[in-house]
């Protein structure tokens, strides 16, 4: 019996594995690092261990921290969750001689699975089949071909090679890029299956000889090679190959002697083959999918073979009810190549309705770093049918706030939306191919409703703010006078916005173009923020949820939401970068500088390399030119939008100088290396 | 809280109703079209210039001047009606909330003469120095004039004709300079922002400010120009060396900020606001968050008579301006001509005066106690005039009218509490006076459309000087051609009439303005709220009345 259950590890799935072990009458131990203190799983839990020390190698990488911390809370079992050390044998091997109770399988089946290839060899002597492994020189290596790295997992040190002439860069940046993550530089190839289907078996042991598989998850939709949009059932797989894959998933776990719950990957081709790429022997996030079609609770049941009793379920008592689907949002950039993104929420609000199920690590005020997984949140739906499920995900997206950082959830959204999707057209490469567009594209109109909300909110705010005058008519005027002014810029374009109230208190607003004209205009708090609630010529009110932190503001509709930048009246002199400035995207470190004052680039030419979030980002020229200075070198701790490099246009210092050429703003485009 | 909610009799389905509203809203559309031209000042093509020389309109550098959002009580916009120079008079004058206080924003509008010094906007001026002073309130000028207007005579002038008419005289003028630096010697910050010439007698506003704001490349400030120093001395100079921005800011001191650009120069001017933390003397208002009028102030539009002979029940209009329509009423049943009691605009405590009927000995002495105990407990006075004068008349002389009258008067004069008067109809003779009109330190005089303000009214004017030439004829035995004698009457009557109006009285800056009725709550809210930025205290001792 587990009396205390100390977890090591942080965000959404702690405060998930707190709730269930809650529920069943166990205590809870948090962990946490610096800039963890404070957050949501910490409060969830009842005792709370700091582990000391920087980043998560110091933290949550640290086995014998968290052993520590485990020993040091008295707790009596010790819970991984998944990513950081859930898939670390030594932890196990750690917990277990300190006399914890592991939530896991064992140590031996962890480090077996751990190395891919031998995972591989392990499943093709149980039957389960397997692709053939190329080492780098092999002659049969087809193109193109997948690098993968033998320790690898969430995409890591993962690269796709095309042409023969790519593979060595790839294998020396896959390899660097696994033994940054892994600490095992080891990778190998493996061919690149086309139209891909992702399909995962979740299975369950205990120690009593049971074996139960609860049927499949579909994690086709992926960037970067990590999973997005989860699903169960698949709408590529009928009875008879969910059974098929089933019992693949049994053979392979009952071969190597699979304790607790873990998953098996596999690819399926279109043609209905499907080949094994390995298990994960730990919780997965996607995991809430399959409970919700077969109402088992997997942490329950994992804490319940830790605490050696029988699984609570037999195969025969499983069904799949309905359809479930899950999203993953992240803090990233989806018109950047989905690059991590930082910042601070500024606003986390899920909606009542649609009733989903948000699992979160993050709220109002939480710090996205640089330390860990930019995920956010995912959140579930279960409905009857997948239609429901996608459109009531979807919906719940759409009207859940997060603000201050920007995310993937338009893109999802779009997605769950798209007819590729809603059509079942869903494999690996739907990101690139299904023509989701990465960003939402708000008409002018609904651009300029947005900006004249934000004018209303803030005014609103000045006014009762006041110090003389207060109940004196905003903007009140008894002459003709110039209308109000805000200015914002959205997406790079300014949004000019002029207005002026009537006696009747309905408003004008004229926006760049656009005239609205406002009326039953009404401004109240609905913390954090205002809700604005207007009818535009007459059309019925709106209510638009507005959230200013400047220098950003951000307005929602029904329609989505829309994050305008505050152009500040009056500026200061002198605090703009200068023309041709190539600043941070991220926070990060400098991995390189490629050039020196004086170079001459070209747009494109590689300027400087930094590292976040485990990923090295090649920054490079956005046009020609030389240049100028160089403000960082290589090891430097950069911060997101800091100055790096300076290129001067070559051709604007000459003679000839050609005149009010238009420079693109963002100056430098940030290329993520793949 | 003072007093119970007032009833209003006002029948606002009736047919009287309907035509006054479309006659007040008439002559409200009549205000917006000069409203309309003066904003326009010198018109599209001098703005036009103006912007293209990286500069922007008066209206829009004071729109950017106050804070965003914050209301801006102009005064006197229709200055110059009626005279030789555009409406607006070349100056736009107003009260503006910059960084959180109230200030007096006067400036040039450089598109009309080249924001040259007129009789109308030196008049402006001289309010706006006097409202800054009463008030104590920061007093910032927006500084582009091309200097005196030097215009002397146009066209077919005869030159005589013009001398005579003419009763002002440059050596007066003089006296805005005084009145900028005994601002500043009682207290009150006074920031001047030079947004291009400011030469000559004009180099002295910047001159005696507390604090100076030159927009690079645009202010030119000197006491004498290129043309003047050559003759002068002989020396030739350029514009720049003379009197520019940098030159001041780096070597004659006169410039105590370089701007870089006209925003600039307007940030740097609310910088300096906003470090005076300026704290308003007055006790300010007694809640935030007055409760409005129980009646629509829309309805003020339908009060007045066209003809100002009928008695308007000024409790329906009191009802509509006061907060929450309570009104705690002082002698109801004494002197009942003139309405007197307490309330609250605004959230602004005040006493109000208001005419009811012609003023009887009653009513006047019933004002001097109760101007007397506003002083008494420090509380602002509002009057609403709507008054034919004092009543005249064999019984009224000989029970002490002109006694009681000058009581009254005694009372208004030495009273210290802030007065604000609005002008609603008739504002007749002594009945100006004694209502709190402009001549006695009325902090602020407002009209409606339909005010009418002079010695008498026009057909008693007329009536009179016809009855003195029939007598004249009498006396000299000549019989009266009635014909003549009619049209002599109507002529008299036209000419007192159409002096007689607001619009008239306005274009000369003897008030500050006339207002929409609907807004009087708003402009007397906004103008209490400035007199509380000075000391609100009643008389400490009177003058000795003829009892």
């Amino acid at each position: 019996m587990i009396a205390r259950l100390a977890i090591a590890n942080r965000g959404e799935i702690a405060r998930r594995i707190i709730r269930t072990a809650t529920s069943m009458g166990i205590e809870t131990v948090a962990m946490y690092s610096d800039t963890d203190a404070g957050s949501p799983h910490v409060r969830d839990s009842d005792l709370a261990v700091r582990l000391t020390g920087r980043g998560a190698s110091e933290t949550y990488l640290n086995v014998d921290a968290v052993v520590d911390a485990a020993l040091r809370s008295r707790a009596d079992a010790l819970h991984p969750g998944y990513g950081f050390l859930s898939e670390n044998a030594e932890l196990a091997r750690a917990a277990i001689a300190a006399g914890l109770t592991w939530v896991g399988p064992t140590p031996d089946v962890i480090a077996a699975m751990g190395d891919k290839l031998a995972a591989k060899s392990a499943m093709a002597a149980a039957g389960v089949p397997t692709l053939p492994t190329w080492t780098a020189d092999d002659p049969a290596v087809e193109f193109p071909v997948l690098v993968k790295a033998a320790a690898g997992g969430g995409g890591k040190g993962m690269r796709v090679v095309r042409t023969r002439p790519e593979l060595p860069g790839a294998i020396e940046a896959a390899a660097r890029e696994a033994n940054g993550a892994f600490g095992d530089p080891t990778v190998f190839l493996e061919r690149l299956v086309a139209r891909a289907r992702h399909i995962e078996v979740q299975i369950l042991a205990d120690s009593h000889g049971n074996f139960v598989h609860l049927f499949e998850r579909e994690c086709s939709l992926q960037r970067r090679h990590q999973k997005i949009v989860e699903e169960c059932p698949s709408s590529a797989l009928d009875d008879e190959l969910r059974r098929a894959m089933g019992d693949a998933a049994l053979r392979g776990a009952r071969a190597v002697g699979y304790l607790g719950a873990g998953t098996v990957e596999f690819v399926l081709e279109d043609d209905g083959r499907f080949w094994f790429l390995e298990v994960n022997t730990r919780i997965q996030v996607e995991h809430p999918v399959t409970e919700a079609v077969t109402g088992v609770d997997l942490v329950r049941e994992q804490l319940l073979v830790a605490a050696g009793e029988p699984l609570s379920v037999r195969q025969e008592d499983l069904s799949i009810r309905g359809h479930a689907i899950e999203a993953r949002l992240y803090a990233e950039d989806p018109a950047n190549d989905f690059l991590p993104c930082t910042g601070v929420v500024a606003d986390f609000s899920v909606p009542a309705r649609p009733a989903l199920r948000w699992e979160s690590g993050v709220e109002q005020g939480s710090v996205v770093g640089i330390d860990f997984d930019p995920m956010l949140a995912k959140v579930i739906s279960h409905a009857p049918s997948r239609l429901e499920a996608a459109r009531s995900l979807a919906l719940g997206l759409s009207r859940a706030r997060l603000r201050g950082v920007v995310t993937n959830r338009d893109f999802l959204v779009a997605a769950l939306r798209s007819t590729a999707f809603l059509r079942g057209d869903t494999t690996t490469d739907f990101v690139d191919t299904a023509g989701v567009p990465r960003l939402r594209d708000a008409t002018e109109e609904e651009v300029a409703v947005a900006a004249a909300a934000a004018a209303l909110a803030a005014r609103h705010a000045r006014r009762s703010t006041a110090g003389v005058l207060r109940n004196v008519p905003g903007g009140w005027r008894n002459s003709v006078m110039p209308p109000e002014r805000a200015s914002y810029r959205h997406r790079g374009t300014n949004v000019e916005v002029c207005y002026s109230f009537g006696r009747d208190g309905s408003a004008t607003f004229v926006v760049n173009a656009l005239t609205l004209q406002l009326s039953g205009v009404d401004v109240s708090a609905a913390e954090p923020g205002l809700e604005v609630t207007v009818s535009v010529g007459g059309d019925g009110e709106r209510r638009l949820h507005v959230l200013e932190a400047p220098p950003k503001v951000w307005v929602q509709s029904a329609g989505g939401d829309i994050e305008l930048d505050i152009v500040e009246r009056f500026s200061v002199a002198g605090s703009q970068n200068p023309e041709g400035s190539l600043v941070s995207p991220m926070p990060g470190r400098v991995v390189r500088v490629s050039v020196a004052a004086g170079d001459v680039v070209e747009a494109g030419t590689e300027l400087v390399v930094i590292e976040a979030m485990k990923m090295e980002h090649k920054l490079t020229a956005a046009t020609s030119g030389r240049v100028g200075e160089v403000l960082v070198s290589a090891g430097d701790q950069v911060a997101a939008g800091q100055l790096l490099v300076v290129v001067e246009d070559a051709l604007r210092d000459g003679p000839d100088a050609p005149e009010g050429q238009a420079k693109p703003e963002g100056q430098a485009e940030a290329e993520g290396t793949r | 809280m003072p007093g119970l909610a007032l009833q209003s009799s006002v029948d606002t389905n009736g047919e009287d109703f309907a035509s006054r509203r479309d006659a007040m809203l008439e002559k409200l559309s009549e205000l917006g079209r000069l409203a309309e031209s003066a904003a326009a000042g010198g018109g599209a093509k001098a703005t036009e210039r103006l912007r293209s020389r990286g500069k922007m309109p008066i209206r829009e550098r004071i729109s950017y001047l106050i804070d965003r959002d914050s209301p801006f009580l102009e005064i006197s916009p229709l200055a110059g009606y009626m005279t030789d120079y555009a409406v607006g008079g070349g100056m736009v004058l107003g009260i503006g909330v910059v960084e959180g206080t109230e200030c007096v924003i006067i400036g040039n509008d450089p598109t009309d003469l080249g924001g040259a010094m007129t009789a109308v906007s030196i008049r402006k001026l001289m309010r706006a120095l006097e409202i800054a002073r009463l008030n104590r309130m920061p007093y910032i000028q927006l500084v582009e004039s091309a200097g005196g207007d030097l215009r002397g005579l146009s066209d077919g002038d005869d030159p005589e004709a013009v001398m005579r008419r003419n009763l002002t005289h440059f050596a007066e003028s003089g006296r805005m300079f005084h009145d900028i630096t005994e601002l500043s010697a009682l207290g009150v910050p006074t920031v001047s922002i030079v947004f291009g010439s400011s030469t000559a007698g004009g180099a002295y506003q910047p001159g005696l400010s507390d604090y100076n704001i030159f927009v690079e490349g645009h202010a030119k400030v000197f006491l004498g120009g290129p043309p003047l120093v050559r003759m002068a001395t002989g020396e030739i100079s350029a514009d720049e060396e003379l009197g520019g921005a940098a030159m001041h800011a780096s070597v004659s001191g006169l410039a105590d900020y370089l701007a870089v650009d006209e925003m600039d120069a307007i940030r740097t001017a609310r910088a300096v606001i906003s470090h005076l933390h300026w704290r308003k003397a007055g006790p300010g208002p007694l809640t935030g968050d007055p409760e409005p009028p129980l009646f629509d102030p829309d309805e003020l539009l339908g009060l007045m008579p066209a003809d100002l002979r009928q008695p308007v029940e000024v409790r329906d209009v009191i009802a509509r301006i006061v907060d929450g329509s309570r009104f705690e009423e002082f002698k109801a049943s004494y002197g009942s001509t003139l309405v007197t009691g307490w309330a609250e605009i605004g959230g602004f405590a005040v006493g109000i005066l208001a005419n009811n009927g012609v003023l009887f000995s009653e009513s006047a002495q019933k004002a001097a106690q109760f101007i007397q105990l506003a002083n008494q407990c420090s509380t602002p006075l509002v009057f609403l005039q709507h008054i034919t004068g004092y009543m005249v008349g064999r019984d009224y002389e000989r029970g002490g009218i002109v006694k009681h009258g000058s009581q009254m008067i005694n009372a208004l004069s030495n009273s210290t509490v802030p007065h604000i008067t609005v002008i609603l109809g008739a504002s007749y003779g002594a009945g100006n006076y004694g209502m709190g009109g402009r001549a006695f330190d009325t902090r602020f005089v407002f009209l409606w459309p339909t005010a009418k303000i002079a010695i008498m009214g026009p057909k008693q004017m007329a009536g009179v000087m016809s009855i003195v030439r029939r007598e004249q004829a009498a006396r000299r035995n000549f019989e009266l051609d009635e014909d003549s004698e009619r049209a002599r009457s109507e002529a008299v009557e036209a000419f007192a009439e159409a002096q007689s109006l607001g619009l008239y009285a306005t274009g000369r800056v003897a008030d500050d303005g006339i207002i929409d009725p609907r807004d009087t709550r708003t402009v007397l809210t906004i103008a209490l709220s400035a007199c509380h930025s000075a000391q609100v205290k009643g008389a400490p001792g009177y003058g000795v009345f003829r009892l």
